[in-house]
Order: C-alpha cells, then structure tokens, then sequence
C-alpha cells in the first residue's frame, strides 16, 4: 500500500475529504454571517440555530407535506428566509442604535429558544435523514471510495459560495449593499428604501445557513445541538478570515476544513482545538484577520 | 419648486435651525451663504430627512415633505451630494456612477456624463476613493445626474480643491443650470458663486437674514466679507 509519511494513501484522501466537507460548511456558514454582519453589525449569534432549523424544516417537509430533499433545496431556505426577516423586524430591528454586545445577546437568546423548542420537541438524540436515492452510492476513484452525496456537498458547496460572492460583487444588488455598509443614510437619501435592504439581507444570510442545513441533513444526524456544535469553529473562520469579507470566510473555511481533518490523521488530540491555535497566531500577526481592511 | 417654511432642526439636544424660509425656483441656481455652524450643512440635511428631528414645512413642487423618508425624498426627485462627497471606498468608479437609482426622466445618459467627465470614463475600474479629490467631486455630481433628480442639493463642491479644480467645478455647474437642472448651493468660496448663482441668502444661527440677488452682490461684497468673516 502506498504510504506518505508513514500514513496509507486512502487514509490521506479520506480526511482530505472530510476536511473539505467541514470546510464547505464553514464555509457557507461564515459567509452568512460576514454578510449579515457587515451590514447590520450583528454578530448573528442564531446563526448555528438557523442552520439547525433549515435540517429540521427539511425533515419536516418530508415527513408532513412529502416534499422530498431537492424540493426542501428551494424550500427550507425560504421558510427560513421569511422567518428571519420576520425576527428582524419584530427583535433584530430595535437594537441597532445599541452597543454590538446587545446584539449578541439577543440572538444569542434566539438561539437557545431555538434550540430548546427542538430538543422539547425531537429530543436530543434528533430525527435521520436519508440522502436522494441518486445520489445514495459510493464509487470507487480507484485511490478512495466516494460516496456520491458527499462529492455533491462539496461541489454543491462551492457552487453556492460562488454565487453569493458573484452577488455580492458583481451585481448591482451587490453594490447597494457594499455602499449600504460603508454609508447608509447617504444610499437611502438617494432613493433607497435601506431598513427594506437590511431586512433582506438579514433574511438571505440566515437562508444560506439554512441551505446549508439541508445539505447537511442526509450528512449528519438531525439534532438540536448541530448548529451549536459546528457555530464556534465557525466564529474563529470568521475571525481569522477578517470581519466582513466574503472571499476571505470563504477561503478560510474551506482552508480550515482541510487543516482540521489533516491534524486528526497526523495528531488526533489536536483536531478539536487546531482552528483555535491557528485564530490565536492569526490574531497577534494581523488582528483584523487574513482578508479583513483594518478600520 | 422648493419652498421652506418655518424649518426647525435638532440634533439631540441642540436646537440648530430656528424656523428657516427661503424658497428656490425652478432653473435657479441659489447659494446658502454663512459662516461654519451657521446650519448651513444642517438645512440640506433636513430637506433630505437626514436630521433626527425637524419640524416647519419643506414643500417639493407643491407635495409636503417634512414627515418623508431620506428615500422617499431621493425618489421625488431630490439628488444630494454631501459635503464630505460619499464616495463609496468599496465601489469602483463605474459602481459608484450608477449606484443611485433613476428616479425620474431627464437624467443624463452615461456617454453624456462621459463626455462631461472624461476622466469618470478612463478609471472607470478604480476604486472610488482612489480618484483625486476633484474627480471625486465629479464623481459625487456626475452620479445624481444622471437619477433624473432635478433638483440638486450640493454641499461645499469647492471645499479643499486646488483653484483650477474650483474653476472647472464652476464651469460644471453652469453647464448643469444651461441644462435646466435646479441647484441649491452651499458654499463658503464667494467669488466662486458670485458668478454662478441667481440669488444668496444668507443663514446666520440657524436663520435666513437676508436675500441678495446676484446683480446686488458686488456693491455689497464688503459688507458680507465682514458678517460672514471670510
């Protein structure tokens, strides 16, 4: 068997891909969050529990209404989208003109009411979600064995983060919403309606952690605690990434991914604190992160 | 087409405008003339909505707008270029140029403003606030030329620019009034609206205090050099 650094090649590709899927999902969740806080200045932390909810509103729309996995790909996001602009304007909405700690603090809030509803209602071991039968193979690549669904996360994965940055900075949806960040008051005197802007903005980060949460579905067990779980590496992607930069969360999460699932080949205890270690280095070398614009 | 009356304004606690009138006419170019704090700066800003507070009546071609939004104001057809111009750092020239929504027919094209503003079309791809300060000032006017706004609200366009930049600005906004484009000026540079503007009004503590048609405005140089101190 073929060896690099006294570790078989299979056992290499295995966590290379497992990296790569941790690291999708980083990827998608810090996105949201760069997002939603470069224009709201919330430090969204309900993000892991809007990513939870999109997994259950996908095992629920299966199980009450049969709307099986690609129709949830459509759905859940958007269910989810409308709750959250609905959690804007109702919560988020009142507390801009306080200090970012408050903002925290309330979703943070959110966040255990979410997660208490569904630990109430499907207890803590959760529900099973089975993968579209398409996609519910493995193939043999000759060096690995693939099991479909997880190649399609990946290139699910980098698909959406492709298009979220193309949105953000390319179109012209885009560019209110950088020019919304850097000044709002002057892009509302110009004839634009900006609470409206925020609230789908909001609405659209916390819907791209729900997508991520049905791509997670067949992948993970359906439980309360997988967005709390997978929400504090995903804090330190954003900060080492840089605040507010969506290629930098991006690359850094797929990048961290990687660096993870490498660590639990070569070192195994270290894998659970390695994303830590590198956010310490990161931040007493460049405290605005790797891709963040010191202020 | 602009008519304010009795405007009040506060930030937080401060009373800063105490029940401004003047009016503007459709084609007129018009300066708001005064020393720095003399609320100035602060008049646009309530006739945009950008002020916590305001009360009094500010009336757009007959429509009250006192109680409006900043949005609400830019779609009626009211353009703004702040003082500090808002040239979007993270916006390139091009994004910048077409960022405000048209709100009206009668805007510019942008070849027209290309040709204005030959400069706006070879950076088109620089960052916005990688323009020197002229450009910039360009930029600022060319973007709400282009909405359809008629009636353009610009804050100090002069301040801080080279003399020759300040001659070209000039010439800019005569071309912008032969166009038909209505102008509410403020400036702290005289000789540089004195040719420009139809009429002055002068705004002291927060109060308009004298109105001086441009034909009157030489006779009586001496005299606002010493109130307004420049």
């Amino acid at each position: 068997m073929v060896m690099i650094f006294g570790k078989p090649l299979p056992l290499l590709f295995g966590q290379l891909l497992l990296g790569i899927i941790n690291g999708s999902f980083y990827a998608m969740l810090s996105m949201g969050l760069a997002i939603i806080f470069g224009l709201l200045r919330i430090i969204n932390f309900a993000h892991g529990a809007m990513f939870m909810v999109g997994a259950f509103v996908t095992w629920a729309l299966l199980t009450y209404l049969h709307i099986g996995y690609w129709g949830a790909l459509i759905c859940a996001p958007v269910i989810v989208g409308i709750f959250g602009i609905a959690l804007e304007r109702l919560f988020i909405r009142r507390i801009y003109k306080l200090d970012i700690l408050y903002g925290l603090l309330l979703t943070f809030g959110i966040a255990q009411v979410l997660q208490g509803l569904a630990t109430n209602y499907f207890g803590v071991s959760g529900v099973s979600y089975d993968p579209p039968a398409s996609l519910a193979r493995v193939v043999n690549l000759g060096f690995m064995y693939l099991p479909v669904y997880r190649g399609f996360v990946v290139i699910a994965a980098i698909l959406i983060c492709f298009c979220t940055w193309f949105v953000i900075e390319k179109t012209r949806l885009g560019a209110l919403l950088r020019a919304a960040t850097e000044n709002p008051s002057l892009v509302q005197a110009f004839g634009v309606n900006v609470p409206r802007l925020i609230a789908l903005t909001f609405g659209g980060g916390v819907a791209l952690a729900a997508l991520a949460g049905v791509l997670a579905a067949p992948l993970y067990s359906v439980n309360p605690d997988m967005g709390s779980d997978l929400i504090d590496t995903v804090f330190a992607v954003v900060v080492i990434g840089g605040m507010g930069s969506i290629g930098g969360a991006v690359l850094t999460g797929f990048g961290l991914g990687v660096i993870e699932g490498f660590t639990d080949v070569f070192y195994p205890p270290g894998s659970a604190v390695v994303v830590f270690v590198v956010m310490a280095i990161v931040l007493l070398a460049r405290p605005a992160g790797l891709f963040g614009k010191t202020a | 087409m602009l008519e304010v009356a009795g405007l009040n304004a506060w930030y937080s606690e401060s009373h800063v405008l105490h029940g401004l009138d003047f009016n503007v006419r459709e084609g007129e170019v018009v300066t708001l003339l005064g020393r720095n704090g003399a609320g100035k700066t602060t008049t646009l800003k309530s006739i945009m909505g950008l002020v916590p507070r305001r009360e009094g009546s500010i009336r757009f071609r007959g429509q009250e707008l006192i109680h409006a939004r900043p949005d609400e104001v830019g779609r009626r057809g009211i353009g703004f270029c702040p003082e500090e111009r808002g040239i979007f750092a993270g916006l390139n020239v091009t994004e910048n140029l077409m960022l405000p929504p048209v709100v009206g027919p009668g805007g510019l094209s942008v070849a027209e403003i290309h040709t204005l503003f030959p400069n706006l079309k070879e950076r088109a791809r620089s960052p916005g606030t990688k323009l020197s300060g002229g450009e910039q000032q360009m930029l600022a006017i060319a973007r709400i030329l282009r909405t359809g706004a008629r009636l353009l609200l610009l804050d100090e366009p002069t301040e801080g620019l080279a003399p020759v930049i300040v001659q070209q600005i000039g010439l800019m906004i005569a071309e912008i009034k032969r166009r038909g484009f209505t102008v509410l000026l403020v400036e702290q540079n005289f000789r540089f609206v004195s040719r420009l503007a139809d009429r002055h009004y002068v705004v002291e503590h927060g109060r308009i205090v004298d109105m001086i048609p441009s034909g009157a405005l030489e006779a009586r140089m001496d005299e606002l050099h010493k109130r307004l101190g420049v």
